[in-house]
């Protein structure tokens, strides 16, 4: 397909979308530019329409022949709701990227892919660039039941074992993603392991792999604006240093990352946010 | 001739009235006053005015222009030195540029040359744009939609090149859109000032953030040259404990909130924190649009800064709208500590007193700490104003483009990098300065890349 090499959008068009689970949504945009260059761990910033707010979300597939990229999202907020609501053939303001440094996957062989709830949509082409490479890949994926699974079949198809959890036992075996993970790092050692999902997830991996002494990396999601290096709302404490996800990750060491912190800050607009969610719900009926 | 002393005076919004509204403070000329005050120009033979003007606008020809009420021969003048003189007329610090070096400044004040541009180009308004010149055949493409990539977008266009500017955000204007207030500098001035260069030829792109969605790489392959504007970079923090605490920003955020993403508006779909008692630290035009800025979302605000009142680098008349809004200042204040809560919400900043010693590089007295001043100035929330550091992206993403020890790209008196064909200016190269000296950069990088592509 021929795209023109500056692909100025007005709109960005959505050519697929589909409901992974009840409140989990594939879409799927063209935007060539993007497509040629995005890399797995990489994110986009989107605007729904001109008077939204700037989101980020991760890159959770691509396609470079067609031009497209896909991303995968929870409608658990004003704006993804929003977006959950457009359908096919519609599209959106702005779609800006591909941000962040793409995940550092030279020299893995065996590597333990941990994703829970939503986060394994980022996992997905995290796990596929490994097992495209020939690594020995060890999903892990934690949901809270049997209904909220999403990906089992793409996920089983790029891994070389692939475990699952739920909170409640419905599907797979009951419990968190720790349980497993720390079974396996009994038994054997890895490479790296690479943790996606909610923060408090990403931190309990940390400290289930830290006596260990396995090299953990974690994808942080905080909240961004421009998302390029220029307002600093994204940062967090590495190692006792601020660094800012946007540039300087979203992929960091796991077992340097302030947790504590990254949780309060990703909280500074609750009350915002339950406020406009409820605006949505109402609009949306 | 007019021989006040004093500089015909501009209406203002009452600060009572501006501390609720984001509207613009000041209301400008009316073509009387603006005929009035050109008659305080002198036209001097030798023009130091000039000189004092980063883009040597020849600024006793478009005063005596006004003073003829040729309001559209006086723009004529202007644009042709300055791409965007509606912004300049607001932003400029005339006190230290061209109005410093007026005569009539000896005795009294000087003229009010920025005033007069403000008004030149907003009688210019709708009056439709001069056509596009014929292209010359050449492209250049320039990175970033801000004074400097402005600036070179619109010398080239004017030679007749065919421009390209890429923008990461999804708004143009960079920090005029992102930075500055409206109350300081409204939004549909930029966009006027942009659709000017459109008239001109020039076409934007957003959404194309350089190094990721296209390369520099690429860019030279397709453009003739590159110029590099991308700005001012992270925002710095002072690296004390509770500065990632809840209700902790940069001025860069907690401005794009409200700047770029309206969020000052009711209906916003993007947040903005709202301190009742807001500590801003710095001193710059950034910390009093911050301050500002927080005033008029309902705090109570103190503007900390760790030398005097004489140190203070803002725009003088920034300072004096900032007083007269309530912002109220400490002086030889530094911060030490974030105070907070057991949820990490600010609840103060503890801060020691500052004494001034010998100049230092900068010209400018070293402050020092002294001994046991420790005190706390009670806040819910605080801002930082302490500049930025370059941004990391370009450098990262674009081999052989040569940086300084800070990561500042390495450019010539031209703005020639190491790169062949690529250019840069305005703070990526400079670090955080003003507006005009990015559009000086970026209108020099022009002439430069003109006269190495018409050498070709």
């Amino acid at each position: 397909m021929f795209f023109p090499l500056y692909y100025n959008n007005v709109m960005v068009s959505i050519l697929k979308r589909q409901n992974l689970n009840e409140t989990v949504v594939r879409m799927t945009f063209l935007a060539p530019p993007i497509a040629r260059h995005a890399q797995a761990g990489q994110f986009v910033i989107l605007r729904v329409d001109e008077s939204g707010e700037r989101i980020p979300l991760t890159v959770a597939g691509f396609d470079r022949e067609r031009g497209t990229v896909d991303v995968i999202f929870q409608t658990v907020g004003g704006t993804t709701m929003q977006l959950g609501a457009k359908n096919e053939g519609e599209s959106i303001a702005d779609l800006a990227g591909p941000l962040g440094n793409p995940t550092v996957l030279d020299g893995l062989k065996k590597v333990a892919v941990v994703g829970g709830g939503a986060g394994c949509a980022i996992a997905l082409p995290v796990a596929k660039e490994l097992f495209r490479r020939g690594a020995d890949v060890t999903v892990i994926a934690g949901f809270r039941s049997r209904a909220l699974v999403i990906l089992e079949e793409d996920l089983r198809a790029c891994s070389s074992r692939f475990l699952l959890a739920t909170d409640d036992g419905s599907a797979g075996e009951k419990g968190n993603v720790c349980i497993p993970l720390k079974r396996l790092l009994e038994e054997e050692t890895f490479d790296e392991v690479i943790a996606i999902g909610p923060l408090v997830m990403m931190k309990y991996v940390a400290e289930t792999t830290r006596p260990y002494g396995v090299k953990t990396v974690a994808s942080m999601d905080p909240i961004m604006i421009d998302g390029t290096g220029m307002c600093g709302c994204c940062r967090l404490t590495v190692g006792g240093k601020t660094k800012f996800a946007c540039v300087d990750g979203p992929e960091f060491d796991a077992h340097l990352v302030d947790f504590d912190e990254a949780i309060r800050r990703s909280r500074i607009y609750t009350d915002f946010e339950a406020r406009k969610r409820e605006e949505h719900c109402r609009l949306l009926r | 001739m007019n021989n006040s002393p004093k500089k015909t005076p501009m209406a203002m919004q009452t600060p009572e009235a501006r501390c609720r509204n984001f509207s613009e403070v000041a209301l400008g000329y009316s073509p009387e006053e603006a005929v009035s005050e050109a008659q305080r120009c002198l036209n001097c033979k030798n023009h130091p005015c000039t000189e004092g003007c980063p883009v040597s606008v020849s600024i006793p020809a478009f005063i005596s222009r006004v003073r003829e009420r040729d309001f559209g021969g006086a723009y004529d003048v202007l644009s042709a030195s300055t791409s965007l003189p509606a912004v300049c007329g607001r932003v400029c610090p005339q006190e230290s540029q061209c109005e410093k070096f007026c005569v009539r400044g000896g005795k009294g004040e000087p003229v009010a040359i920025g005033r007069l541009e403000r008004f030149v180009a907003d009688a210019h308004a709708g009056r439709g744009s001069s056509p596009a010149p014929a292209t010359n055949g050449h492209k250049v493409s320039v990175v970033g939609s801000g004074p400097a990539g402005l600036s070179c977008a619109g010398t080239l266009a004017r030679m007749g090149y065919k421009v390209t500017v890429f923008e990461a955000l999804h708004a143009l204007g960079g920090v005029l859109v992102y930075g500055i207030p409206a109350f300081r500098l409204p939004k549909d001035i930029v966009a006027r000032e942009i659709e000017e260069l459109r008239a001109l030829g020039v076409e934007f792109v957003t959404d194309a953030v350089i190094g990721r969605t296209y390369t520099v790489s690429e860019l030279k392959e397709d453009f003739d040259a590159v110029f590099l504007g991308t700005g001012a970079g992270l925002p710095i923090f002072p690296g004390i404990k509770g500065e990632n605490a809840k209700g902790v920003f940069s001025a860069n955020e907690y401005l794009t909130r409200v700047n770029l993403m309206k969020a000052y508006e009711e209906n916003s779909e993007t947040p903005v924190f709202r301190g009742k008692q807001v500590a801003v630290v710095g001193g710059g035009n950034v910390a009093m649009d911050a301050a500002r800025t927080a005033r008029r979302l309902g705090g109570d605000v103190t503007v900390l800064y760790r030398r005097s009142e004489a140190e203070l680098p803002a725009r003088k008349e920034e300072i004096a709208h900032a007083k007269e809004e309530g912002v109220a200042f400490r002086w030889l204040t530094a911060p030490k500590e974030i105070l907070t809560d057991a949820e990490e919400n600010v609840t103060g900043v503890l801060c020691v007193r500052m004494e001034l010693g010998a100049p230092d590089a900068s010209g400018r007295c070293r402050p020092t700490e002294v001994e046991g001043s420790d005190h706390t100035v009670q806040a819910d929330m605080v801002i930082f104003a302490l500049g930025t550091s370059p941004n990391p992206l370009l450098k990262r993403t674009t081999e052989g483009l040569a940086t300084g020890a800070h990561g500042e790209i390495v450019a010539d008196g031209d703005g020639k990098t190491s790169l062949d064909k690529v250019y840069a200016g305005g703070d990526a190269v400079t670090g955080s300065a003003t507006v005009i000296l990015a559009m000086g950069a970026g209108k020099r990088a022009a002439e430069a890349i003109d006269r190495e592509l018409r050498e070709i």
